[in-house]
This record gives C-alpha cells, structure tokens and sequence, in this order.
C-alpha cells in the first residue's frame, strides 16, 4: 500500500513539476481549456437559471380572470360562488380594481399617471390556484370559464413557462453538443501536449524501460498531467464563470429594480461545480491515456532496432 | 553449478532476411564471469537483447533464472529486468540530472524505500569511485567516469546477473583495465557478469571463459 502511495506520490510530483517546468506554455493551455470550457457551462449556467424561473411558474400553476370593468358587485359574487363550487382546483383570491390600483400606485411608482388618467382602468380580478393537474384539465376550466358571464379574459400563467421549458430541452441539447465537440477538441489538445512531452522525454522512458519500468509507471506522470491540465482549466472556467456572473448581475440588478423585481443569475451549483471538475479532468486523462498508449509503443519499437 | 542462463538452438532473423544469430545453444552458470567475444555484427549484441528480452528469438529458448523468455508475458518483462543490470554499448546516460539522480533511477523504478535508496545510491558510487562527483553533472565527467557511472546504475539495485555491452569501447587500456577490476570484483561476490567486448588486449588478459560470435555463429 505504501509502494502505491510513493509510486503514485512520485508520478503527481513529476506532473507538477513537468507542469511547473514550462510555466507559460502550461497556462497557456490551462486558458485555452477554460476559454473551451467557459462558453457551453456559461451557457448550462443561464439555461439552469431559466429553468429555475420556469420550474418556479410551472410548480404554482395560475389562472387569472380578469372580469369586464363595468362588472358588478353581483356579478363578483356570482363568479365567486362558483369558483368555491369548484373541486378541481386548490383556492383562489380576489383582487378588486381598487386594491389592484393602489398596488400598482405603490410597486411602480406611477401614482401621478393613475391619478391623471380620472378613473380606473384596472378590471376586478380572480387568481386561481391550480395546483398540480393536467393540461389538459387546466384547458376545459379555461373553456369554462371563459363563457361565464362579465368575464373578459382568461390567462393560463403557466403558459409561457411551459413554451420556455420546451426551449431550454432544445437549449440543453445545444450544450450537450458543444460539451462534445469542445470536449474532443481538449482531448485532441492534451493528446498533442502529450505526445510532445513524451517526444521530449524519450531518451529517460526508453532508459526506465529498459531497467525494468512496468507501463503504469511511466504513464502515470503522463496522465496525472493530463488529468491535471484538464481539472485547472475547469477551475480556470469556473473563476472566469463566477466573474462574469458578478458582473452580470450588477447590470441585472439596475434591470430589475426598473421593473420593480428582484433577479440575480446563481453560478453552478457545488454539485455541479465537482461535476465540472471531475469531468474536465477525466478529459484530460483520457487525452494523455490515448497519447501515452499510441506512443508508448513507438518507444518500444524504436529499443528493439536500436 | 546451477545454470543462470541457458539457450538452446536460438536463432534469430530480422526482417528481410539477415540472420544475425545461428543455432546457438550454451550455458551460464551462477555466479560466472563471461565474455562473448566477436567483430562488429558477429551478433553480440544482439545476443545480450535476447537474454534481456529486448528482443525475442525467432527460433530456440532461452530460461532466464528461472523464466523462459520465449513464453514470458510483456507485461512481465520489466520483472525480469529488474535482476538484471544492464551496461548499455550507448551508455544512455540522462544529462538532465546529475550523477546521483542517474544512479538513482532503477530504484525509482522499482518503488525503493526513498531513505534507503540514497545510501544505495551512495554505496553505489563509493563502489565504482564517483562518489566525490555525486552532484556533478554527467557532461562534466570524463569518459572512464561515464562507464563507472552506467555500472553503479546497473548495480545499485543489486541484481544477480550483470550484462555489459561493449563497456571499455572508445576507452583507453588505463580506463578499460578500471572498468574490469570494477565487473571483477561485482563477480566475486557471486553476481554472473556477461561481457561482449571485441577488445583483443582485455580479452587476452582474462582467466575468464571467452565464447567467440563469427556471423551469428558460436565458434569458440
């Protein structure tokens, strides 16, 4: 066990070094690998911000009725005893046109606009709680509803969550392609880093075979580097992801407050974060697997007809 | 005594044709010291490639200790190397490193205990005489001091059978009468030392069993 922990030991401090050898051409490739890295995880980051939004719509699904602004009294109550009828959905609230207005006057800032308009444009409102049933169900309540007497207009909000959903599916396909195509692209690099660094160390890994190296041995240095390059890049993409995010949600947070709300962009998750590393990392591995495997059989070839 | 190294009717063919060993059948005892001995291309090299497994016989055996080469898995070849200690005709010394990090290598190799590996390295270079140039860097060493430096990494790690390919070539007879007094010595403490020299003047010298390579051939 500690003959595996030296051998191992040994091989991550030659990775480090070989690593701290070339500082420059080392973090070169450490950017380019978090620049590959940065565009699909920002884009999984804004899609999973999205998705939060959408999952908060579609977990409280409403339906407003917005009732005809010379509806009466009457006409509240008798859409009110019918929607208390109503087993299929979980409650619902009333919004008269007065509280609406007032609410408006203090959330916008636009009490002079209301005051100068001489009446309320605002109609007596019912939010209804859904709950969780079909679409299909929230359909025949819509079509209900819509032939009650004075009601003027019917809203599903879950609507527009539902259509963004269906956009962030096609979304999350669109960062599972790039996660591909840029995670080849670093394999090909690492693949390449490797392949140098084995032409420049052939003389020491034709020597170590020749006094006995097993193969695990002189491709572990190579694939704790790989693994290593992959891993700081992801760290890399992650810091230059946090930035980003911090400055984007200074300019978010100006948008909001216009529109009278709060909104702020969340980074990955510490789960998503580890998933990140291990997965870049495992890019990286795989890279130098590939590199020192083809190679490695080069070395052998060339000490048999030396 | 027990025989170290045993070929029999080994013969091997490179691609193309060429036959650079014929029939060859002979035996090593433990504890020998033996020169093969040949010009250039009488096959002594390759010879010592097939005892290392660096290379494989196209036709014959050949046990190793105990271990036929011929039916060896690769993966267990590096195994059979590490009781062997090679002295390379090229010496393959690594430049980047100095002396002691040279040495050092086979052990590494082999996950030695790191404190031990030091005095090993140490007793090493105090055997051959380099131990005041530890930290040298190898450029700086003389030609004799680059062989005795290719023997103490080829025995720091103690091994049974000593091959050295060449070892006083491009030596002069100071230096080479050295390098022998060093592999002597190696053999009296009952390490089987192979030696492939075309060096008339060591091989005159010697009381050791000589085997003469003509064209792939064992003739004497």
């Amino acid at each position: 066990m500690s003959s595996w922990l030296s051998q191992h030991g040994y091989a991550l401090l030659r990775a480090l070094r070989q690593l701290a050898a070339a500082p420059v051409t080392s973090l070169l490739s450490i950017i380019v690998f978090s620049i590959v890295l940065s565009l699909p995880t920002g884009i999984f980051i804004l899609l999973e911000n999205l998705r939060e939004i959408s999952g908060q719509a579609t977990d409280t699904q409403q339906m407003t009725i917005m009732l005809d602004t010379a509806a009466s009294q009457a006409d509240v109550e008798l859409i009110n005893a019918r929607l208390e009828k109503m087993p299929t959905i979980e409650g619902f609230q009333f919004i008269s046109k007065e509280i609406a207005l007032q609410e408006l006057q203090q959330e916008s800032g636009m009490a002079e606009v209301m005051h100068n308009l001489g009446q309320n444009p605002l109609p007596d409102v019912f939010v209804i709680n859904l709950g969780h049933i079909s679409a299909n169900e929230i359909e025949k309540i819509q079509a209900m509803v819509q032939i009650w007497p004075r009601v003027a207009h019917v809203l599903v909000d879950t609507d527009w969550a539902r259509k963004l959903d269906a956009m962030l599916d096609v979304g999350r396909l669109v960062v599972i392609m790039l996660a591909s195509l840029f995670g080849v692209a670093l394999v090909i690099v690492i693949f390449n880093t490797i392949r140098l660094q084995i032409l420049t160390r052939h003389d020491e890994i034709e020597l170590s075979k020749l006094i006995g190296a097993t193969d695990s041995y002189i491709r572990r240095p190579f694939l704790y580097f790989g693994a290593l390059q992959g891993a700081a890049g992801a760290a890399l993409a992650w810091l230059l992801l946090y930035f980003a995010i911090l400055k984007l949600n200074e300019a978010l947070s100006e948008l909001a407050r216009l529109y009278a709300t709060t909104f702020t962009l969340n980074h990955l998750s510490w789960r998503d974060s580890l998933i990140l590393l291990l997965f870049s990392g495992a890019l990286g591995w795989i890279g130098a697997r590939w590199s020192v495997a083809r190679h490695l059989s080069q070395i052998d070839h060339d000490s048999t007809i030396s | 005594m027990a025989a170290m190294i045993s070929l029999n009717n080994v013969s091997k063919f490179y691609p193309g044709g060429y036959e650079a060993l014929k029939s060859i059948t002979l035996s090593i005892s433990q504890g020998e010291l033996i020169f093969f001995s040949g010009h250039s291309g009488a096959g002594k090299s390759t010879l010592l490639k097939l005892m290392t497994a660096i290379e494989r016989p196209t036709s014959g055996s050949i046990v190793v200790g105990q271990q036929n080469i011929d039916s060896l898995r690769r993966s267990a070849i590096p195994y059979l190397r590490r009781n062997i200690g090679m002295i390379f005709q090229e010496q393959k010394i690594l430049y980047d490193r100095n002396v002691f990090a040279n040495v050092m290598l086979p052990l590494q190799v082999t996950a030695f205990d790191t404190r031990a590996s030091a005095s090993r390295v140490r007793a090493a270079l105090d055997k051959v005489g380099l131990l005041n140039k530890e930290k040298a860097d190898p450029v700086t060493l003389s030609g004799g001091e680059k062989q005795r430096l290719c023997i103490a990494r080829a025995v720091v790690h103690r091994p049974t059978i000593l091959i050295a390919d060449e070892p006083t070539a491009n030596l002069d007879s100071g230096y080479a009468r050295d390098i022998m007094a060093v592999f002597e010595s190696f053999n009296q403490v009952g390490v089987t030392v192979l030696i492939s020299t075309h060096d008339r003047i060591l091989l005159d010298m010697t009381q050791h069993r000589v085997l003469e390579l003509r064209h792939g051939k064992l003739v004497a």
